[in-house]
């Protein structure tokens, strides 16, 4: 079973329709015994780094989230969600994330395109991956103006190009996996990416 | 590679889509979630609702076309028409819609992009402009209550301040190209564009496949906003995609369908 952090800030119900499209089992929850009994975590997010923070600090899902993600548990953050898995961000004012990525996340800064970044972009592969495979190369759907930056070159696993800027679209450190994009929203392609993260956390094989 | 957008865009009256739909085959002719479906199949990158509902009750069921809507299609969509508080965006937003667009109301009330803009984030607010050529030439104004009225306002001005107020896009529809199936409206187009740094959704005038291309490849637009090519069965959003990947515009593709 997977479960959703409900912390105040997420597009929760895009997110749970994607699951249920996928035919996954899960919970939305803002306890964190919750976090401790699922297979696996996913952390949506809309809003700004900062309000993040606070509202998971409120939660008191700070703590829970880390220990999770130290003890092996596949964690999936999205937008907002990866932002956060970082150890600093700069949306609004200087705040700490939490720090399970090595990394920061600051504002994107190209005069030559429009920012927010806001739209379709394609992914492009910097290493193979389970979730999002060497030969695919799928469009995903972009929302943002912050971009992860600082972050290990082994984390990357593949990324958009926006004018000039290489954005990190799909990071992963083991069992800490961030995606920029909305695969929620990334049509057909985006949810074969939820199937296969559910069935990482389920242990399984993923077979589409 | 970023890619242009291809969106269909659905008028819905009382919770049924208007204008004759007229998909071979395809049963619920009316229906707006089995019209969506459709295009999500085909490979829309984005849908837009506009309601045109004339009561309350046909209002209200925007919301439940929204979240069945949120069940099928997992692309982007956007709800619009007749949206006049923060409380008609709240509800549409967590109905499930990714977006509203602001019209009318936000000519009343300018400030209503500010707030929605703070409270949901400037990506879920677009600002819906229908402008005209005024007959001196001189410009464009804003028209209001579905192009019935003139506010005299115009229309490069009405676009810095909806942008500076926070819309996140705006999605500009010509009256005086909307129902010609003659092409877009380049020009007031690309005076548009040149001003904003958020996207621009081209809206009014699309007839064929190759005025898709003619916007996205004159690049005064990010998005083509389209209904009759789609409904009436001229092309299909695969046939539209194809076409412009024949002609070098990106476009998303998907992996496998």
């Amino acid at each position: 079973m997977i479960t959703v952090i409900d912390y105040g800030m997420g597009n929760l119900h895009s997110v749970c329709n994607a699951l249920d499209a996928v035919q996954a089992t899960y919970q939305v929850s803002q306890d964190p015994s919750a976090l401790s009994a699922a297979d696996g975590l996913i952390l949506p997010g809309v809003g700004a780094f900062r309000d993040c923070m606070r509202n998971l600090k409120q939660s008191g899902l700070i703590e829970a989230i880390k220990e999770q993600a130290h003890a092996g548990k596949p964690l999936l953050g999205i937008c907002l969600g990866m932002q956060v898995l970082f150890e600093k961000g700069y949306e609004v004012e200087e705040s700490e994330g939490l720090g399970l990525l090595q990394g920061e996340v600051v504002r994107m800064q190209d005069p030559d395109v429009k920012i927010p970044h806001i739209g379709w972009n394609r992914l492009e592969h910097a290493q193979a991956d389970a979730i999002v495979r060497a030969e695919e190369q799928p469009f995903v759907y972009y929302v943002h103006s912050f971009y992860a930056q600082k972050f290990l070159p082994q984390d990357l696993i593949a990324y958009s190009v926006y004018g000039q800027m290489k954005i990190p679209g799909y990071v992963r450190h083991g069992n800490v996996l961030g995606m920029q994009y909305h695969p929620e929203k990334s049509g057909r392609d985006g949810l074969r990416m939820l199937a296969r993260f559910v069935a990482l956390c389920e242990g399984k094989e993923a077979t589409r | 590679m970023f890619t242009k957008r291809i969106i269909p865009c659905l008028d819905v009256k009382e919770g049924k889509v208007v204008k004759g739909v007229n998909f071979v085959g395809l049963k619920e002719v009316g229906d707006p979630v089995a019209l969506a479906r459709r295009y999500y199949e085909q490979g829309a990158d984005e849908i837009v609702f506009l309601d045109i509902s004339a009561t309350n009750e046909g209002r209200k069921t925007m919301a439940d076309v929204a979240r069945q809507v949120a069940k099928e299609i997992f692309i982007p969509f956007t709800i619009g028409g007749g949206i006049r508080s923060i409380d008609d965006i709240t509800t549409l937003l967590r109905s499930g819609a990714d977006k509203v667009s602001l019209n009318s109301a936000a000519i009343h009330d300018p400030q209503l992009i500010r707030k929605g803009a703070e409270i949901f984030g400037s990506q879920c607010i677009v600002a819906a402009i229908d402008a005209r050529k005024r007959s001196d030439g001189s410009g464009w104004n804003v028209f209001i209550n579905g192009g019935r009225k003139d506010t005299g306002i115009d229309l490069i001005d009405w676009v810095r301040q909806v942008t500076a107020l926070g819309a996140g896009e705006i999605l500009l529809t010509s009256m005086d190209a909307d129902g010609t199936r003659n092409g877009f409206d380049l020009e007031m187009l690309r005076a548009v564009n040149a001003i904003i740094d958020v996207p621009l959704i081209a809206s009014g005038g699309c007839g064929t496949m190759e005025h898709i291309a003619e916007v996205l490849e004159s690049d005064v637009a990010d998005a083509a906003l389209a209904a009759s090519i789609f409904h009436y069965g001229d092309h299909s959003v695969q046939e539209v995609k194809d076409d412009l990947s024949a002609r070098g515009i990106p476009v998303r593709r998907e992996v496998s369908a």
